[in-house]
């Protein structure tokens, strides 16, 4: 395949970060390329440079088509067929589809709107790609599998023969992530390039023919996608090498918290019967629509069933409300809790101590300072938050240690129980792991987790024992120690 | 076509305009006097002021701006072209230039502090709005200017027709000016790049700076039309009032705002059309002269608008809320 795109010795450096030292890349028409990279390793920068928003430093080379730059300007890379899908996708709400694939005819000087040349612009681009829209319809008014279609369409409209998206599948679903990946073959056809910047290395290693990993700025290697897996990558990313078998521990002789007899909920879930033990991790998994989520909801008081029994501690719960549950010593983090669940600019004992403040609260409602400070500071000793001081804001912490404050407001609840809903989702690889590690702390010191997730390695690696939903059922159990990726998948596919 | 009709009947405009005719029959019923020419003329005439300046603000806030300092902008541009048109003499071409020189130099001068400095534009104008009209009042010791060019005071008028009662009707000054920013202003937005660049900024400020537009120029043109019109609006009125006062000016700009919102502009940018904006105007004008005409309280009128406009927000706060839905269970 010929080559699209050749940047040699880039460096970039930001005050006195080196965002990027000494980088190659080749880009070949008509390939899927992957450019992996923990936060902080130089992806955004490289896309930056290469889209011309940001000049490397002197001595780098850009090669366009054997054409040579020593930068580009955002006009010069649109010219030379790059387009940047961002992930927020840089799309206009407020105006229609045809429109905003069309919007580049709206730049220039002083001119008069031809908006047939619009709706004719936004039809080829559409049927260049297969896709289908109303071209009169407001892109609020789409969904975001929908928006994406837009933004790839615009890409077109601007004859790219370099498309660069940034974390394309992070807010779709499974069923819309395979349309997506079916489109990228599509343009791979064309020969057009693709790069893809993504956490979800599983969904990548799908289509993309070559990796690119980053690291520190610097770039580790350029491999061959069929040799790599994830594991592989998460040791190149990181550079260090993850060990994450719970060895298989005898959980018998411990004490049942909390099991479910025949739990069902019309809609929802069917017939769910499990126990968990104190210190047992419990992952359960299956595909999106499993019920998993809506299970774990009624175990909060949120969702309540219509059938069956949950007992905690041998104890008949009729929960009616998430207060009861916590108050009972259940506590529930969903997916978006740890990356939207802290108040950045309050401090971080205030973030810690938000969940119990009913408890604390003394003489007229007033929190007496002692016994704050003191909830606060053991769990950042037990949490081992790293923080000089905890009346800093949160924001002023590392995301790996602000997921930690989420843990300990909610673990300052004292929960017996503690449910995770996908809690590493968009987190990238070492903080991933700080979340595993403290999980198995918790479980360590005896409180019982389920762990939910729909990505296979996370429940396998991490989890005790793994229960499989499909279609509201439990379908299956698996001992963790005893199974594997394949079995696993074969499961939750069945 | 009927596809067209049914986003029409979802759109504001429709529940605007379908508010605006029972009111229009709800008062031809209650009172004698608003279904007659003469009062609708009337109508055309005094808030052609409005109108004109509700035409520049529907610009700036699609911008994804705000401006509330062109009361003072007009205040401004109408004394020093007053003064100077005593003093000289001038004509209508050289005093309209004028009065539009000064408000495109003050909006250039919102534009720049906006721009530049990247402070909100409601504080920026909010600030200029008291630095203007401190100014012209500290300076013309709030002086009024009774004694205008006969020129001026004249007028203009076009198709003269006078009725049984000698009163007399046709395009004036004031009704000219508004049937032509209105189309400038149409012009702009629909017909024009420059337009759907607006739309574009303030639909998505970001992206548009990634697609390589260029704000700054945006925001410099959008400020400068909005002092346009303020220069413009404010010699009709001064035409209309037979005077100029620094003073009665300033304090209208949230009557402008409350059209242009009524008509279906949003404060956060994007949105709004002309035709939105002649109806919000509409149905402010219709709202207070009904008032006036059934013999309320002119007290009560505001409370009237203010009450009106909470409805208006708030319905298409719900409809949007319930858009929204539909997209989240497709």
């Amino acid at each position: 395949m010929p080559t699209f795109l050749e940047l040699t010795h880039i460096s970039k450096r930001f005050g006195g970060v080196q965002a990027l030292a000494d980088v190659d890349l080749t880009l070949e028409s008509g390939e899927v390329h992957c450019l992996v990279g923990e936060n902080g390793s130089g992806k955004s920068t490289l896309i930056k440079i290469i889209s011309g928003v940001q000049p490397p430093e002197a001595g780098g080379k850009i090669i366009i088509e054997s054409r040579e730059y020593s930068h580009l300007n955002p006009v010069e890379s649109t010219r030379a067929g790059i387009q940047v899908i961002y992930q927020d996708l840089s799309l206009f709400p407020n105006l229609t589809v045809a429109e905003n694939i069309g919007v580049g005819q709206h730049l220039g000087g002083f001119h008069s709107v031809d908006w047939n040349a619009i709706r004719a612009t936004a039809k080829r681009a559409m049927e260049r790609i297969g896709v289908n829209l109303d071209l009169d319809v407001k892109v609020e008014d789409l969904s975001i599998a929908n928006r994406q279609l837009v933004a790839i369409c615009r890409a077109m409209a601007a004859d790219a023969k370099l498309v660069i998206m940034d974390e394309p599948t992070a807010s779709l679903t499974r069923h819309e992530v395979d349309a997506l990946l079916a489109l990228v073959r599509e343009l791979k056809k064309k020969g057009i390039c693709i790069v893809f910047v993504s956490h979800r290395l599983d969904e990548v290693l799908e289509v993309a023919e070559r990796v690119t990993v980053l690291r520190d700025g610097k770039k580790v290697g350029t491999y061959d996608a069929k040799e790599m897996n994830d594991h592989k990558l998460a040791v190149l990313m990181t550079g260090k090498e993850f060990h994450y078998d719970l060895a298989g521990i005898d959980l018998s002789a411990r004490k049942t918290v909390l099991s479910t007899r025949h739990l069902s909920r019309k809609g929802d879930y069917k017939d769910i019967s499990f126990d968990l033990r104190e210190g047992e991790i419990l992952g359960i998994t299956g595909l999106l629509g499993s019920g998993r989520t809506e299970l774990a909801l009624s175990l909060f008081g949120m969702n309540p069933p219509d059938g069956g029994e949950i007992h905690l501690n041998g104890k008949r719960l009729a929960l009616t409300s998430n207060r009861e549950a916590i108050d009972n010593g259940i506590a529930y983090v969903s997916e978006d809790r740890l990356t939207l669940g802290l108040v950045l600019e309050q401090s971080i004992a205030s973030n810690t101590i938000v969940t119990i403040l009913d408890k604390l609260k003394g003489f007229m409602g007033l929190i007496p300072q002692a016994a704050r400070q003191s909830t606060v500071d053991r769990w950042v000793k037990d949490l081992s938050i790293k923080v000089s001081n905890t009346n800093n804001p949160v924001k002023t912490l590392s995301g790996g240690n602000q997921q930690r404050v989420v843990l300990a407001k909610w673990m300052a609840t004292a929960p017996r129980v503690l449910i995770l809903d996908s809690p590493t989702v968009g987190v990238d690889i070492s903080a991933k792991d700080g979340i595993y590690e403290i999980v198995r702390g918790l479980a360590a010191k005896g409180v019982a987790v389920i762990l939910i997730s729909d990505e296979i390695p996370e429940v396998l690696y991490h989890s005790h024992r793994i229960l499989i939903m499909r279609n509201g059922r439990i379908t299956g159990e698996f001992e963790a120690h005893k199974s594997s990726e394949d079995v696993l998948r074969v499961a939750v596919n069945a | 076509m009927p596809e067209n009709f049914a986003r029409f009947r979802r759109s504001h405009e429709f529940w605007l305009l379908s508010v605006i005719l029972i009111l229009v029959v709800g008062l031809s019923v209650m009172t004698e006097g608003f279904l007659t020419l003469q009062n609708l003329f009337d109508l055309l005439t005094s808030y052609a002021f409005l109108g004109i300046l509700a035409s520049g603000l529907l610009v700036v806030l699609i911008s994804g701006g705000i401006d509330i300092s062109f009361t003072a902008t007009a205040s401004i541009a109408q004394y020093i072209t007053m003064l100077l048109a005593n003093k000289y003499g001038l004509n209508w071409f050289i005093v309209f230039a004028m009065a539009s020189v000064v408000g495109i130099g003050l909006g250039a001068i919102n534009a720049v502090l906006i721009d530049r400095l990247n402070i909100s534009s409601i504080i920026v104008s909010i600030a200029t709005l008291n630095i203007f009209y401190g100014l012209l009042v500290f300076i013309t010791g709030g002086k009024y200017i009774y004694s205008l060019p006969p020129w001026f005071s004249h007028g203009i008028y076009w198709f003269e027709y006078v009725d049984a009662d000698e009163i007399s009707y046709g395009i004036n000054l004031q009704i000219l000016a508004l049937a032509v920013m209105f189309t400038l202003t149409w012009l702009i937005l629909n017909r024009t790049n420059i337009g759907r660049q607006i739309y574009v900024l303030g639909g998505n400020r970001e992206a548009a700076q990634r697609l390589g537009f260029n704000v700054f120029r945006l925001n410099i043109l959008v400020y400068c039309y909005m002092g346009l019109t303020a220069g413009v609006a404010s010699l009709i009125q001064a035409q209309l009032a037979q005077s100029v006062a620094p003073t009665v000016l300033v304090g209208k700009e949230l009557d402008v705002l409350a059209a242009v919102v009524l008509g279906g502009a949003s404060l956060a940018g994007g949105v709004g059309t002309v035709f939105g904006t002649i109806l919000g105007l509409t149905l402010l004008a219709v709202m207070q002269n009904g008032l006036i005409l059934l013999g309320v309280s002119s007290y009560y009128s505001q409370f009237f608008v203010g009450l009106v406009i909470l409805l208006s927000v708030s319905a298409t706060a719900l409809s949007a809320r319930r858009k929204r839905k539909g997209v989240m269970t497709e």
